[in-house]
């Protein structure tokens, strides 16, 4: 099969830090790959060397044929990119920032003017061309963003993290916006945290943690192998979690987990609202006080407790990257 | 095209984008134009009292070297433009699109000339203000102009390396400060280099501030009357010898920069 994006053994380090370790990739032509994982897993990093804006320390990549250390031009030619951080001039207007990209690329004046009207069109921007970007929302930034990487009806698009930090409406009209690009067969590399977003645009996932692929498939290839619906269930007293963990156990396919706050148990189930009335009937004769009770499909958070062992909450560190988490299932919310 | 060709258009659709931000923030442009005026009044109303050039009018002296010292002062513009733009995502929009990669460098020093000419015309209207005046032909004090731009034009050169090296704009102007400030002052800007002490009458002498007022001053037919000529060569040739500084300036500075550009990350 022919690939249009190829990377082998892809490595960055910074300083102390190795950022990408070993990266092979290869993306065939007209499929959106979601590279999925937690913040600092090395995914703006593989999309910066993909897209030769770093150059790798080791390893290689081609994007459409082209090397992206030997033919950097040539590669950026093929590729359109757009960024976690909207990369347009927040003191040009819609319509400037986009005519300024077509003449970089040397589209030439009329052809550029055209595109940039044209993308302001189909980005629902035309309200808002004739104003500098700092006026913009978030959402509309984005768009922008999504718009100049477009210009050029590039052959292989990168999006990195293209709903990180948006509203939960913004990020619907995002994915709007995407899976209408998927429509005219563009290949398409896209990184995200959250696994909703990878479900719904990736033909292919590439999971990475540590700037290693640890799990590769289909969208449901990799819910299989986490399994199906969660019970969770929160306790009222700590005292309560051991007997809570023996009342579950019989029912989960795999093991039963119990979070930092010594309450809260989650267990991975196959049959669902069976497997939930099983628990409750052994939670009741045991006499445990339940505080909450329920079932739920399997988040990104799960996919990687899974693979990994740990939570992505205690990857990620940070308390900004929880809430974007948050944001996330407030996106699903809406979707549903 | 050639690589060069494609490098001054790109240069010139960058250079574009910098021009309009003037526009859309007129407050920057506003302010820095002030302080030439601001400079031009101080010291002809407060030092031009006490300071004494033999042979003529000490405000008529004066001018050339607030030229030379705004258009130094106006390089840090690039530096700190330059600064700006690595800390924001627009700077990787650019080096992911086929552009020369020194095009971004190009634009912001071309967009630079635009703002030295402003400064220029507002330094000169308030020089005929205060009683300066050209006294030789419209060929020659064009080619004062022409060379003060053109040292302006290298500098920012210099000033576009600090930009890229330094971490934030702020440290743009402070270490510019630092550099600027003995540089036009060390000079024949506002004093006779002839007055100095020593080693700093050495270093004047040589500067090529002291150079490009020097040949200002000659082509506008500022020089104070029934000098003897300098000693030193470089201001016996001040216009070959500001050329010359140009040259070196722009030979080191071109490759250097487009260099760290091309190895400068974001973040």
């Amino acid at each position: 099969m022919e690939f249009i994006i190829e990377a082998a053994g892809l490595s960055k380090r910074y300083g102390k830090v190795l950022a990408l370790d070993g990266l092979d990739l290869a993306v065939p032509q007209g499929t959106v790959l979601g590279l999925l994982g937690p913040n600092g897993a090395g995914k703006t990093t593989a999309v910066r060397l993909l897209t030769t804006l770093l150059q790798p320390d080791s390893g290689n990549a081609r994007i459409a044929g082209m090397d992206v250390v030997t033919d950097p031009e040539g590669v950026r030619k093929a590729i359109g990119l757009s960024g976690q951080y909207s990369a347009v001039d927040e003191y040009l207007t819609g319509y400037e920032n986009l005519e300024m990209v077509g003449r970089l690329y040397r589209l030439g004046r009329s052809t550029s003017r055209a595109r940039a009207h044209e993308l302001l069109e189909r980005f629902d921007l035309t309200d808002a061309a004739g104003r500098p970007v700092k006026t913009y929302s978030g959402g509309m930034r984005r768009r922008l963003d999504l718009a100049a990487a477009l210009v050029a009806e590039p052959q292989v698009l990168f999006l990195d993290e293209p709903t990180t930090g948006l509203d939960p409406r913004s990020r619907m009209s995002m994915w709007h916006v995407i899976r209408e690009l998927l429509r005219h067969g563009t290949t398409l590399l896209l990184t995200t945290q959250y696994l909703e977003e990878a479900d719904r645009l990736a033909d292919d996932i590439v999971v990475i943690d540590h700037g290693r692929a640890i799990a590769r498939g289909t969208p449901d290839e990799l819910k299989r192998q986490v399994g199906g619906e969660r019970i969770e269930l929160i306790v009222n007293s700590p005292d309560d979690v051991t007997a809570a963990h023996g009342a579950l156990a019989p029912v989960a396919t795999g093991e039963v987990i119990v979070g930092d706050d010594r309450r809260t148990l989650t267990a991975a189930v196959t049959d669902g609202a069976a497997s939930l009335m099983a628990a409750l009937r052994r939670l009741d004769a045991e006499g445990i006080d339940v505080h909450d009770v329920g079932l739920r499909r399997p988040t990104f958070d799960d996919v990687f407790l899974t693979l990994t062992g740990r939570a992505a909450q205690e990857a990620l560190g940070e308390g900004g990257a929880a809430e974007e988490t948050t944001a996330a299932r407030d996106a699903e919310e809406v979707a549903r | 095209m050639t690589r060069v060709a494609y490098a001054l258009a790109d240069g010139a659709v960058v250079a574009k984008r910098n021009l309009i931000k003037i526009k859309r923030v007129p407050e920057l442009l506003i302010w820095t134009l002030m302080s030439p005026i601001m400079f031009v009044l101080m010291f002809a109303y407060v030092f031009g009292g006490s300071i004494q050039v033999p042979g003529m009018n000490y405000r008529e002296y004066l001018i050339a070297g607030i030229f030379a010292q705004t258009v130094i002062f106006g390089s840090t513009f690039t530096g700190a433009g330059l600064a700006e733009d690595m800390q924001k995502g627009v700077i990787d929009r650019f080096r992911s699109l086929p552009m020369s990669r020194s095009s971004v460098l190009i634009g912001r020093t071309a967009s630079d000339i635009v703002y030295n000419l402003l400064s220029i015309v507002v330094m000169s209207l308030t020089g005929l203000a205060v009683g300066w005046r050209i006294q030789t032909s419209v060929p020659e004090a064009l080619g004062g102009f022409l060379l003060l731009l053109l040292f302006a034009y290298a500098f920012s050169w210099i000033m576009a390396y600090v930009g890229l090296v330094v971490p934030s704009v702020e440290v743009v102007n402070n270490a510019s400060f630092m550099v600027i400030f003995p540089l036009t002052f060390i000079a024949n800007t506002f004093v006779l280099s002839e007055n100095l002490p020593g080693p700093l009458r050495v270093f004047a002498e040589w500067n090529p501030v002291s150079a490009v007022t020097q040949a200002a001053r000659t082509l506008f037919g500022n020089m104070p009357e029934g000098m003897p000529p300098p000693a030193a060569w470089s201001l016996r040739h001040p216009v070959l010898y500001t050329l010359l500084w140009v040259v070196i300036i722009l030979a080191v500075f071109i490759p250097l920069s487009t260099h760290r550009y091309k190895r400068a990350t974001t973040k």
